[in-house]
């Protein structure tokens, strides 16, 4: 089966929390130099929960599609449930299991959405 | 041997994948028969090691190890055997020249690159300006979009001395005319060594390096129908006598006792250790094949397919498709790269993978390039001897229907 299946084209044609948070309490920027996308994370959080989140940026269908996905599925979480998801949740989200070479597409949303407490909380 | 498709029946890759769609030829060439045959029979037959065995099967193998190397500077027009090195690829040939070169640099100097290298020939030479405290000056693109060779002249002056450029771009696949911009830079200044990264070109243009007058040249074997990890590194014999190893263990010494060691000569004390001999030998059968096809008759090929390429990309997608480097075919190696509006490369090379149509996606490794192109990456095209008109065709047809789907 193709991972181009109508879920991730359809968050990719109309991507859930586009865009930039002008209160953002965290935020990221990741890169993947393989293919050039960017990915920026923007997050509000109040009382330990993600009260907002919203994500910037350009790339492949698979990345952007797992930005849209993931936003809407941490939105509401405690910091720590949103902290606690993982690779498979992820694929879980977008429904496929990617080749190793599609990997970092998929994942870098995730990626950019732990550096924002990475480096916060130092 | 014509172009038709005879000419795939040389490449057992096609028997296993029928339907394969290959335009990914400057990443790595396929192999032909003769070349695996080549290896095949050296690990089978006579896999002894080279320069040292006393018997018939080691001599075998020196031998036929060492005329690959005069095979090689008789096709790329070097002077002797002595001015060929062999390496791992050409990524290691370049990074060898860098450090043969380092003992000549000083802080006064500048070492010269240009934009549009692939990493193989830009990290080397920023590395090495970073070591010796020599200025890095890297000469721009000109509205071809390929090597400003004013620029690189201009930028050339009494303290250059290095300067490093390709013979081709990965990326762009614009020819740069490589005797005029060594003769231009060698007229500024005499002394300056001048570097030619031609893994791009090797096997895709006939290539004359005494002709080129560079002080060094560098190529993989696996982008010119030969396996991987054998390179050659070629260097004018004049220069070589003067360079110290800079790698060292068997094969390259003469008295390993003597408080100074004592070396044998070019290009042996450049080779320490046993060379990936199965792979030399296997390219000595690929210069054969090219030989007996003609490396003009290749080129004469890319360059209709380029052309015809050029022609169809632009056809049907018209001003939402930005295809980079010049415009003219005879201007151009077998290289096409290009970006469509609203289509990201990524997304166009998986879809095309998943219809068998083999491309490259991404920066191709020169981020420098496509930060002065303005755009984060591309989509690559690349022909060989394989490839015809209906590989091209059918390219165009999947791209329309992904277009649809994106």
């Amino acid at each position: 089966m193709s991972i181009y299946h109508d879920l991730i084209l359809d968050h990719y044609r109309n991507p859930r929390n586009r865009g930039e948070l002008k209160h953002a309490t965290h935020s990221a920027q990741a890169n993947n130099p393989t293919c050039g996308d960017r990915l920026g994370m923007h997050i509000l959080v109040k009382n330990d929960t993600i009260l907002d989140v919203k994500f910037s940026g350009s790339g492949c269908a698979i990345s952007q599609a797992s930005a849209s996905l993931l936003t809407e599925a941490i939105k509401g979480k405690s910091v720590k449930e949103a902290l606690a998801l993982e690779p498979k949740n992820v694929f879980e989200l977008l429904g496929v299991t990617l080749s190793p070479a599609r990997l970092k597409c998929g994942l870098l949303s995730l990626e950019t959405f732990k550096k924002a407490f990475l480096k916060n909380t130092r | 041997m014509a172009y038709t498709s005879d000419i795939r029946n040389h490449f057992p890759i096609f028997r296993h994948h029928p339907d394969l769609t290959y335009l990914d030829s400057a990443a790595t060439t396929l192999k032909p028969e003769t070349v695996i045959d080549a290896e095949r029979e050296y690990l089978e037959r006579y896999s002894t090691n080279v320069g040292r065995g006393l018997y018939p099967l080691a001599e075998k193998a020196t031998d036929t190890f060492e005329m690959t190397r005069q095979k090689t500077a008789a096709f790329i027009g070097a002077r002797n055997e002595k001015e060929v090195i062999f390496t791992d690829g050409a990524t290691a040939s370049l990074n060898l020249a860098a450090r043969l070169l380092e003992s000549l640099v000083t802080p006064k100097d500048n070492i010269l690159a240009t934009v549009l290298e692939h990493h193989s020939n830009f990290l080397p030479w920023k590395e090495l300006a970073t070591r010796t405290g020599a200025e890095f000056r890297v000469a721009p693109i000109d509205t071809d979009e390929c090597v400003d060779r004013d620029a690189l002249v201009d930028m050339t002056d009494e303290h250059t001395k290095i300067v490093a450029f390709s013979a081709v771009s990965n990326v762009i696949g614009g020819i740069n005319p490589v005797s005029e911009i060594v003769k231009r830079i060698k007229e500024k200044n005499p002394h300056a060594v001048v570097v030619v990264d031609a893994a791009q070109a090797i096997g895709h243009q006939p290539i004359d390096v005494s002709l080129w007058n560079a002080d060094f040249v560098a190529f993989s074997a696996h982008k010119a129908f030969g396996p991987t990890g054998v390179g050659v590194l070629f260097g004018k014999e004049a220069l070589l006598e003067t360079l110290p190893p800079v790698s060292f263990g068997g094969g390259m010494v003469l008295e390993s006792c003597a408080e100074t060691p004592k070396y044998r000569e070019i290009p042996f004390r450049f080779e320490a250790g046993t060379p990936n001999i199965g792979g030399v030998i296997a390219w000595g059968a690929a210069i054969d094949f090219m030989k007996n096809i003609g490396v003009e008759n290749i080129r004469a090929h890319e360059e209709t397919l380029t052309k015809y390429a050029l022609e169809k990309l632009s056809g049907a997608f018209g001003k939402t498709i930005r295809l980079i480097g010049p415009k003219d075919a005879k201007k151009r190696s077998g290289i096409i790269a290009f970006a469509i509006h609203g289509m990201h490369p990524h997304d166009i090379a998986h879809l095309l993978g998943e219809s068998n149509i083999c491309v490259r996606a991404g920066e191709h490794c020169a981020a420098p390039l496509h930060r002065a192109l303005n755009l984060d990456a591309t989509t690559r095209l690349s022909f060989s001897v394989y490839n015809s008109k209906e590989d091209i065709d059918r390219l165009i047809k999947r791209l329309k229907e992904i277009r649809k789907i994106l």
